[in-house]
């Protein structure tokens, strides 16, 4: 009995009228959590009940803290009839349960109600008293914490990365039981949200209890993910890197004052693994406490959830050997495998089964090399019957593509995978699983092998800016024909000539001129199909699809004469008839690697004139895209006594086919290094379709409108300059094709214009906040039907200062570089020190850490690093001078004609003005951002994970504005929660935060509609950091700086 | 081949003045998109119809999902749905309550009902005002009459702490509630040439001068009703026409008190003891309900 919740219901306000004859509610309140559920009393007449409940307490064991959400339900009493629901409130109570996190959470709620939608607002308050004393508390993966966040969270510090945890939950979808016929769509819509709500609880649980056995006490880069797989049923699955993390804010002192309490008991257990048989097998059923035992043993039959639901492998999922397949068997004979395990463990390197990491960016010094992109695919057959007894074949379908990436990683020499991400698609009974990441070499560092650096050649007097992208593989030996050059930076590793990646661009790297938004989008037609003959289809399809994603990335690069894609996406998701692939990545020049050559067309046929013509002509567009686009993005390479100086017209004779003789790489598997020999012009066959296609869909994209600059990635390669106005949104489109054009071309066609109509439509939308950047533009597609494309898009439009004159944009960006630089320094300090006593006793090591800490930040001895580092300092500031120009330049440009359409400067006052009356009112700002940070802030304390999942239907669409409107006040109402979550809190902002899932399906005939959403992030709080530096900050300063969220109007 | 569903919602959600205004006044959306177009909007970042046309309908949609929290905007502030800066908040407050003169000159003095509300597409047409945006004034009228029809203290205060309106436009429904609810009589032929403006002033000057709350600042009662008391005691002033010396006595404190500040002075005080006696017979006469309601009419016919 660890744990004591308590709640209280304080007030209801603007409840809807139930009463139609007196035009009130007579409203009380359930709170139910497990099976205990209490009363408020009912306020009769009210449509602003005032309850002020007594503390309702509920004595519940931690694994029940961890599952369960508190639910809320208010009712409208009714003497004569049943009560009616007025609504829910879901109330995830596992950020009390971190000591770091939030303390209380108070405050309003919307009542939402999946068929009426928010129904008025509900004050409660919530706490937790946890009974055992903290160091026991801390053996229950309570004391996990859960990051969203794709790098080391901006508070912390990394001290170690224990690497790749992965989990998955399966269980029957409650809307595919026969009860569902006969229940009303109210309550088999809260079911599933209830079930997928303890479903995630109890993921979040399991992967808590792998870190702790890895010696981690957080997961950084979590990512969770639902499989709606119809009838064979419901699985939740989440991937995440486990890491120690060290709270950077706090003093020193304090540090050190939490340091044993997270490490040593974590130590303890690794020993007592070590050791004799007896005490290893409590381990594996948890933390060796009686207590556990008791939970254990309540891993109840009363939940008739847990009939259904079983984890891939709990035996195993304890063990430090993560991802280990093939679980039902293996976890029963636990016994020899732990003896195994036991050696595994001590030999690290082979501990880590899959070197996998969900981060995409990395502390300095931690990213090596960066080979490439290594992505793996599986068409599978969803098997209708599930045997909740043997469930591991999820978990075998991801084990074998876990596989396949790490061989792919391996032949491109490296050893491990960073940027890594697992999705799926399915229609009916097909699902594509898809996994993807970028093949690196990473410095020891940060993990506990120092094994793997012995190999490392190029280990010390890294070149700074370039590293990353020497080649990691063997030049003799290379794994695919690559065309390599001497790096144009530092002039003796050898570089790629173009770099494709899944992670955000190192800080560190060096670039020319700015980076854009580069997408190939695709539609194939394909036959329907059923059950294995449609998965064969599919299969026989994925790879010619990937190819001409991978061309058309490449064009598209080139034309852009950029030579790197970061943040690389690609999705691919099934229809009855057609298969879509999106790839979004953003490209940059790398400084580095060698300028792109152009683009070159030639005919097949070059007899006929008139064909000539129409050839040189398509030519000659291309060749003053590129030279548009290279003014557009600023790319002017410092001219280089290269020998490839990339002349744009290349002559027509250089007309090699090799770009379309790469096809036969492996079915499921693509890597993407598809290369093109030494031409630096490269070469399109203008006689087949494909091509023409090709040609077509270059020449299409739009460039962006003046003032607007789009990336997918965290921020936008050279633009420093943010102000804080920022504007987080979702848009979503659903095109219904017809009949007439399902050829190849025409879903082509359709396809392409519906993605560049909707990125239109985002840069009108928004061109009040010019100079702007759309950041981590996130699309997501879908086929929800036979004839219907989805494409849903969630990103940040963050503005610049373009006018900023140049002496105080450098200023910010170098004293923004230093602080950055200082505190790589105290990011890498520790590392080493640990790495020195890797394998003695943390404790000892924290103790010791606290001592050199103390007087780190001034006087320190200079470590091995320092004079590299200030080389790096002194050629980045020299580096961003430069860029300070080009920048000014570009604002001279254009702001003669932005001046008119933009009102901001005018907007952004009159909301400063305003912000202080703002403050006064009754409800709190909460920013809300997919990126990991928010400019011109620093975050002070994570307050825990935010994920939600809500469904909404409705029978009367046409009442609700049809659709479009049905969904606008859904999404309006997913964020309001989410914004009512955070601030309930304590938090001001929502970092790291994405839409997972969007699953849209209607019946217009029917009046009927239904959405099911999934969102997750970060709660935060952040402060201005204008604030932090101000020594004395005015009392109501704070507030009037967090509500400015509303500039940019 | 069509956009089934097209939706773009933002954290922070932004308002254009320019389309929340042709919403208000009415426009479809295909008219509202004509009109932006002709205000050149597709010169801004080279947008497409397309673009402008569902940009629009966004923000249509966005505006009748706040159109509810608009009934009562206290609410506003302090709903959860909608993240919108204060500014924006006051703005479209402000503008949703706004009123076209035209329209509230017509309904003047009606009783704020059902059966007035039949008569708003003759006043549409009339006026020229979109009925949709007719039926909005005229909701607002009654919403704002219902609310602070029974509230007591000043009238104006009331509609502003209640609607959280400025203070000019505060008054002017202040005006509309006080002549909604005395059922004044604007609407005859005589009476066409009287602006909103000028009954909006007389309104001002009555609500000061005749009613509950100004006669007794102590009686904490309502604005809205005419002082009984005081209209009878004005029976008193037939001494005013009837005694000769109280007459001269009125006349010269009139003229000291309206030397040089009217154009029609000497006409003024040629006419006195006409007009006096005219003003006083209206007045004598305002105990009759009928003759409060044709207050105007006398005014205009027999001052």
């Amino acid at each position: 009995m660890p744990g004591k919740l308590k709640a209280k219901i304080v007030a209801g306000r603007h409840l809807p009228v139930m009463d139609r004859a007196s035009d009130l509610t007579d409203a009380f309140v359930e709170v139910k959590f497990g099976n205990t559920t209490f009363k408020t009393d009912v306020c009769p007449k009210s449509l602003n009940p005032q309850w002020n409940s007594e503390w309702f307490k509920f004595e519940v064991d931690d694994e029940d803290l961890q599952d369960e959400p508190l639910q809320i339900t208010v009712l409208d009493h009714d003497t004569y009839s049943a009560n009616d629901a007025i609504g829910k409130v879901y109330i995830d109570i596992d950020p009390l349960l971190c000591s770091e996190a939030a303390t209380v959470i108070s405050g309003w709620f919307p009542i939402y109600d999946t068929i009426h939608g928010i129904r008025g607002e509900i004050n409660v308050l919530v706490k937790v008293d946890l009974f055992n004393d903290l160091n026991r508390f801390r053996q229950s993966s309570c004391g996990v914490k859960f990051f969203c966040t794709t790098s080391v969270p901006r508070c912390y510090r990394a001290v170690l990365v224990h690497g790749f945890v992965e989990e998955l939950v399966v269980n029957e979808d409650p809307e595919y039981q026969w009860i569902d016929r006969i229940r009303t769509p109210r309550a088999s819509n809260e079911a599933r949200q209830r079930l997928i709500s303890l479903m995630s609880g109890e993921l979040q649980r399991k992967i808590g209890l792998k870190v702790l056995e890895m010696g981690g006490n957080a997961v950084v880069g979590y990512l969770q993910c639902f499989d709606l797989e119809g009838e064979s049923g419901l699985v939740v699955r989440a991937i995440g890197t486990a890491c120690t993390l060290d709270k950077i804010s706090n003093t020193h002192t304090s540090a050190s004052a939490t340091n044993p309490c997270n490490s040593s008991p974590s130590k303890d257990m690794k020993e007592a693994g070590f050791g004799e048989e007896t005490p290893g097998v409590p381990l594996s059923s948890g933390p060796p406490t009686p207590l556990r035992a008791q939970t254990f043993s309540s891993f109840s039959p009363s939940k008739s959830y847990s009939r259904q639901s079983s984890s891939s492998d709990t035996e195993l999922s304890l063990t430090p050997k993560t991802g280990m397949g093939s679980g039902g068997s293996a976890g029963k004979e636990a016994g020899p495998l732990k003896a195994l395990l036991r050696q595994q463990t001590q030999s690290a390197l082979e501990q880590r089964e899959f070197p996998f990491f969900t981060l995409t960016s990395f502390p300095p010094g931690f990213l090596l090399h960066v080979g490439g992109v290594v992505s793996a695919r599986s068409v599978k057959l969803l098997d209708r019957i599930h045997n909740p007894d043997e469930p591991e074949t999820r978990d075998a379908w991801w084990e074998e593509i876990r596989q396949e990436i790490k061989s792919h990683a391996k032949a491109l020499g490296c050893h491990a995978v960073v940027g890594y991400s697992e999705s799926t698609s399915i229609c009916e009974e097909v699902c594509i699983l898809s996994a993807s990441g970028t093949a690196a070499i990473l410095s020891s560092r940060f993990m506990q092998d120092g094994t793997l650096d012995t190999e490392h050649r190029f280990e010390d007097l890294m070149p700074p800016g370039c590293g990353f992208c020497h080649i990691p593989y063997d030049e003799l030996n290379m794994p695919f024909p690559a065309q390599l050059t001497y790096c144009h930076c530092c002039r003796r590793y050898k570089v790629p000539d173009v770099l494709f990646t899944t992670i955000d661009l190192p800080t560190e790297a060096n670039i020319t001129g700015k980076g854009c938004l580069i997408q190939a989008r695709l539609c194939r037609t394909k036959k329907k199909a059923q059950g294995e003959g449609n998965a064969t289809a599919i299969s026989n399809l994925l790879p010619f699809l990937e190819y001409e994603l991978h061309t058309q990335l490449m064009n598209k690069l080139k034309l852009r004469s950029m030579n790197a894609l970061f943040g690389l996406r690609i999705q691919i998701s099934v229809g009855e008839n057609m298969l879509l692939g999106l790839a979004s990545a953003t490209g940059v020049y790398l400084t580095a690697l060698p300028s792109p050559g152009g683009i070159q067309i030639a005919g097949k046929a070059p007899s006929d004139i008139t064909y000539e013509q129409h050839i040189s002509n398509m030519q000659k567009k291309i060749n003053d895209t590129i030279v548009r686009n290279k003014e557009l993005y600023e790319i002017n390479p410092p001219e280089l006594v290269e020998e490839v100086i990339g002349s744009p017209i290349p002559e027509p004779r250089q007309r090699s086919r090799l770009f379309r003789s790469h096809s036969e790489s492996s079915d499921e598997v693509s890597e993407l290094d598809l290369s093109h020999g030494k031409k630096d012009a490269f070469v399109l066959e203008i006689d087949d379709t494909d091509a023409v296609e090709d040609i077509h869909s270059l020449l299409t994209d739009a460039p962006t409108p003046p003032g607007f600059y789009s990336c997918n990635t965290e921020i936008m390669p050279g633009i420093y300059n943010w102000t804080s106005a920022l504007q987080m949104f979702t848009s979503v489109r659903v095109f219904r094709l017809s009949n007439v054009n399902v050829t190849n071309q025409g879903l082509n066609k359709v396809f392409n214009d519906l993605c560049e109509n909707l990125l239109k439509s985002l840069y009108f939308k928004l061109r009040s906040m010019v100079p702007c950047c759309l950041c981590h533009l996130n699309f997501t597609v879908a086929v929800p039907e036979d004839e219907l494309i989805q494409v849903a898009v969630t990103a940040v439009a963050m503005s610049f200062d373009k006018e900023q004159s140049l002496e105080n944009g450098r200023q910010i960006v170098d004293k923004t570089l230093m602080k950055a630089i200082t505190e790589n320094e105290e990011q890498l300090q520790f590392p080493l020190e640990l790495t020195a006593e890797s394998s003695s006793s943390a404790f000892c090591s924290a103790k010791g850490l606290s001592e050199v800490s103390g007087p780190l930040p001034s006087a320190r001895a200079p470590s091995v690093d320092y004079s590299s580092f200030t080389d790096r300092c002194s050629s980045w500031i020299e580096q961003l001078r430069l860029k300070a120009h080009t920048i000014r330049r570009g604002s001279i440009k254009t702001m003669s004609s932005l001046e008119k359409a933009s009102p901001l400067p005018e907007g952004r006052s009159r909301s400063l003005r305003s912000n202080r009356s703002y403050a006064g009112g009754s409800v709190a700002v909460v920013k809300m951002t997919p990126l990991s940070f928010l400019p011109g802030t620093k975050i002070i304390k994570y307050l825990g994970i935010i994920n939600m999942f809500f469904i909404r239907e409705t029978t009367s669409l046409r009442e609700e504005g049809g659709v479009s409107g049905f969904l606008h006040s859904f999404i309006a109402e997913v964020f309001a929660m989410v914004r009512a979550h955070v601030a309930a809190l304590g938090g001001n902002a929502v970092v790291s935060y994405s839409m997972k899932e969007c699953v849209f399906m209607e019946n217009p005939n029917k009046n009927q509609a239904q959405c099911l959403i999934n969102v997750s992030g970060d709660a935060v709080i952040f402060v201005r950091e204008s604030e932090i530096e101000a020594a004395t900050p005015q009392p109501h300063s704070a507030s009037a700086h967090t509500s400015s969220s509303g500039e940019g109007t | 081949m069509s956009m089934e569903l097209d939706v773009f919602v933002g954290n922070t959600t932004i308002i254009y003045e320019e389309v929340y205004q042709l919403w208000l006044d009415g426009y479809s959306v295909n008219d509202a998109v004509k009109m932006r177009k002709e205000n050149g909007a597709l010169s801004e970042c080279e947008a497409s119809d397309d673009v402008l046309q569902s940009d629009t309908m966004d923000q249509y949609r966005t505006f009748q999902m706040c159109e509810r929290l608009l009934y009562s905007p206290s609410k506003l502030a302090n709903q959860l749905l909608f993240q919108i800066p204060a500014h924006s908040q006051t703005m479209l407050i402000e503008r949703y309550y706004e009123f076209d003169h035209n329209f509230a000159r017509e309904v003047l003095g009606k009783k704020l009902s059902k059966g007035t509300k039949k008569e708003l597409d003759d006043i549409s047409l009339k006026t020229g005002i979109a009925l949709r945006s007719c039926r909005r004034q005229f909701d607002n009228f009654r919403r704002v009459f219902k609310v602070v029809e029974e509230q007591r203290g000043p009238l104006v205060e009331n509609v502003q702490h209640h609607f959280l309106l400025s203070e000019s436009l505060a008054k002017d429904y202040a005006a509309v509630v006080f002549f909604a609810n005395s059922r004044f009589e604007t609407g005859k032929r005589k009476l066409q040439y009287l602006s909103f403006q000028d009954f909006a002033f007389c309104a001002g000057q009555l609500i000061s001068y005749w009613t509950v709350g100004a006669v007794d600042n102590m009686m904490e009662d309502m604005d809205v009703d005419l002082e009984k008391e005081f209209l009878h005691d004005l029976k008193e002033l037939k001494v005013l026409v009837n005694d000769k010396d109280l007459l001269d006595q009125h006349k010269s404190l009139v003229c000291f008190q309206l030397r040089e500040k009217i154009r029609v002075f000497t006409e003024m005080e040629a006419n006195f003891k006409n007009l006096s006696r005219a003003l006083i017979n209206i007045a004598t006469k305002l105990i009759n309900t009928k003759d409060v309601r044709d207050l105007f009419i006398d005014l205009v016919e027999k001052g």
